[in-house]
């Protein structure tokens, strides 16, 4: 085993005379980090409301009010003319025409429902669907309370809404997990893989083939570094979203740990296997960039995994981000312990058998 | 241009590649909230409870998993079994009274949920005052919106990928001296290196549109002349950028993770793909004021999307065109600039 030291050594010093990389691994986390909360926000705030009364009561008075005490609205403007706010919406200036009809105040009196229409600028789903939403709970508020104060009842029932893990709603809570990932998975892919094709490309991986070197002790030597870096950059991204935004994990980090020293010789893994059939660098990288963007687009992290077509969904069972991903948000804001995600534990498990094999069993020393 | 086609497999990646991507994220990508796993929690299963579950069941948006006891509701939602449990109250035939649990990690999901399961225990649809248009998009497909955003992001990362390797790797070889020492201007060199790259990403842009057109169903609305004129000129300036890397930096692998990994972050924070910028803190806001790929995705929603004109996207296409010519001009003086500390190291040798 004195060979795989050397190995690893030598692969140390030249993590080290590499001045860029290092680099990259000490500050590339912490910036990303330092930003992404403060972007990463789906809340859907500034959508702008045309308002088209026709009805001029106390009542669309009342919903102009709650309109405009929504946070997330914007009452851009109010007329009476349909066709110059569709024009405005055409143009993007206004998201949703709310439209509030003749006699809307004497309908709900008389007990009825009455027929408010919200038109939206469905370009942006997310803004639209969710801003409709915002609008017609605004609207909604008005329409109760006027039904109640005048003795109609509308409402049935009482209903309680109750969020657990993440009280307040904050999505930076459920994106700064993912980010981590994303960290984790871009240094521990593409560092380990543009190291190994280098040696390709000067050719002093020839001098390691005429060695009595092991294939097994060759891409271990590999895999063990950016095991660590991987460490490294997960602690590293901890402390910046645990200093700077407040968010400690609930769980224990010690599961955070072990899952992802499981993630990254996964990764690593997986590099070192798409190095090794690749003769150029810039073969390498196209061929890595394919499978991280699918990694970071198709695992859940970004959007919701439930949401793909089924297909897709088996798809994902051999992503190993996938997997992670929901160790790392269970326990980061849920507090999930190992036993509950033994099953995303055993996939990694073997996902990380099945990659370091497959990296191991491409290494060849005669081609 | 032989350095290129010299090397098929590379070609033949570098082709293939966003296609795959592009179909694959149009299909799979969205951030709509669709199946979500719901259960029920009923003490008395009474008529209007099973009423309340079948209407949860025929709706697009749930996946109903069943009923669950009351002590492992919290069981269920921390292992992320289920993303919501509706707890119906014993009286709810007569008083309709009921509880929603939602899973809150996952923000959007609970807070879009909450909004579908009101409206469907509500009753049917013709008991709610209100009527929701969604106009251009009726069907909500977000892979409308998503396919401008995945083509900036993949135009701009792979362009960058092909050229930011293409200086420094006559650096590395050593053919750097060559180029240096011949007459040829800088622009001309650098004119020189794009040419061939740029007619890869057009190709690869003739067959992106017409699988966004055919498979994706993106309506192209506004008209191809201005789609490709747009992407035409963005293409340019990706290029331009990767020169720019690769004059800056001294190393491939270094070239290669710039313009892939660290240039990666801010084409997906920045660009309005993925987060909306509205939301953006002021100071970022600014920055993502000169990220390109936030301008093309603008233009591109636009034109494939809402079918503006051509003369409705003249800022942003303004702004493109002044980013390409500013990054041509910074390579090429970066080229300079190496040219003079070259004359300055053979002077001291």
């Amino acid at each position: 085993m004195s060979s795989l030291s050397f190995l690893v050594k030598k692969e140390f010093i030249q993590f080290r005379r590499n001045k860029f990389i290092s680099r990259l691994v000490f500050a590339f986390p912490v910036l990303v980090m330092l930003i992404v909360p403060l972007v990463t926000n789906m809340e859907v705030r500034g959508v702008s409301v045309a308002l088209i009364d026709h009805d001029q009561s106390s009542l669309s008075r009342r919903m102009l009010s709650h309109l405009e005490a929504s946070k997330s609205l914007r009452v851009r403007m109010q007329s009476s003319d349909y066709q110059q706010a569709y024009r405005q919406l055409e143009d993007g200036k206004v998201d949703i025409i709310v439209s509030i009809p003749e006699r809307c105040e004497q309908t709900l009196l008389l007990g009825q429902l009455p027929c408010i229409s919200v038109d939206a600028n469905a370009v942006n789903s997310t803004k639209s669907g969710m801003g409709s939403q915002y609008a017609i709970a605004a609207l909604g508020k008005a329409l109760s309370e006027v039904a109640a104060e005048s003795g109609v009842s509308l409402s049935s029932g009482d209903i309680s809404v109750r969020h657990f893990y993440n009280e307040a709603l904050d999505y930076r809570f459920y994106m700064i997990p993912a980010f981590i990932i994303i960290l984790v998975l871009l240094i521990c892919c593409f560092i380990p893989a543009l190291n190994l094709v280098v040696e390709k490309e000067r050719g002093t991986i020839e001098q390691i083939n005429v060695t009595p070197v092991s294939r097994f002790e060759f891409t271990l030597s590999k895999l063990i570094p950016y095991w660590l870096v991987g460490i490294v950059v997960l602690t590293e991204a901890i402390l910046t979203a645990g200093l700077v935004y407040g968010l400690w994990p609930a769980g224990n980090a010690g599961t955070i740990y072990l899952a992802a020293l499981l993630f990254a010789l996964t990764m690593s893994g997986f590099a070192i296997a798409v190095a090794n059939i690749s003769d150029t660098m810039q073969q390498c990288i196209f061929v890595l960039f394919f499978f991280v963007m699918i990694f970071m687009l198709m695992s859940g992290m970004l959007t919701p995994l439930e949401s793909m077509p089924q297909w897709a969904q088996w798809i994902t069972v051999a992503f190993p981000p996938r997997w992670f991903v929901g160790i790392m948000r269970a326990v980061y804001l849920k507090g999930t312990t190992l036993a509950e995600l033994a099953p995303n534990f055993l996939a990694l498990l073997l996902l990380a058998i099945a990659f370091c094999s497959i990296a191991m069993l491409t290494y060849r020393k005669q081609r | 241009m032989l350095h290129i086609l010299r090397d098929k497999r590379t070609m033949l990646v570098v082709l293939v590649i966003p296609l795959i991507l592009i179909v694959l994220f149009g299909f799979t990508v969205t951030t709509d909230v669709n199946n979500i796993k719901v259960m029920a929690c009923a003490p008395h299963r009474s008529h209007s409870v099973s009423e309340a579950v079948n209407h949860i069941q025929a709706s697009p948006y749930f996946d109903f998993r069943g009923f669950v006891d009351a002590c492992d509701i919290d069981r269920m939602l921390r292992t992320g079994q289920v993303s919501a449990v509706v707890v119906f109250a014993s009286d709810y035939s007569s008083s309709g009274s009921y509880q929603m649990l939602f899973d809150g990690a996952d923000v959007n999901t609970a807070s879009t949920s909450q909004a579908y399961l009101q409206s469907v225990l509500a009753g049917s649809a013709a008991a709610s005052p209100f009527d929701v248009h969604m106009l251009y998009n009726p069907q909500m497909k977000s892979s409308y919106n998503f396919v401008p955003g995945i083509m900036g992001m993949i135009f701009m990362l792979i362009c960058a990928m092909m050229t930011s390797i293409s200086i420094v790797r006559e650096k590395e070889t050593g053919t750097m001296e060559v180029l240096l020492v011949s007459p040829v201007k800088p622009l001309y060199i650098i004119i020189s290196k794009m040419v061939p790259y740029l007619l890869l990403s057009l190709i690869n842009l003739a067959i992106i549109l017409l699988l966004a057109y055919y498979m994706l169903d993106v309506p192209m609305a506004g008209g191809v002349g201005g789609i490709v004129l747009v992407s035409f000129i963005y293409l340019v300036l990706a290029l331009a950028l990767g020169m720019m890397v690769s004059n800056m930096v001294q190393s491939q692998i270094a070239a290669l993770l710039i313009s892939a990994m660290v240039m990666m972050m801010p084409v997906i924070i920045f660009s309005g793909m993925m987060f909306p910028i509205e939301n953006l803190p002021w100071a970022l806001r600014w920055i993502s004021y000169v990220i390109p790929p936030r301008w093309y995705i603008d233009a591109m929603r636009k034109l494939m999307i809402e079918g503006v004109a051509l003369c409705d996207v003249v800022l942003e296409v303004g702004i493109l065109l002044a980013e390409t010519v500013a990054l041509m001009a910074a390579a090429t003086k970066k080229f300079n600039d190496r040219l003079e500390q070259k004359g300055v190291n053979f002077k001291i040798l």
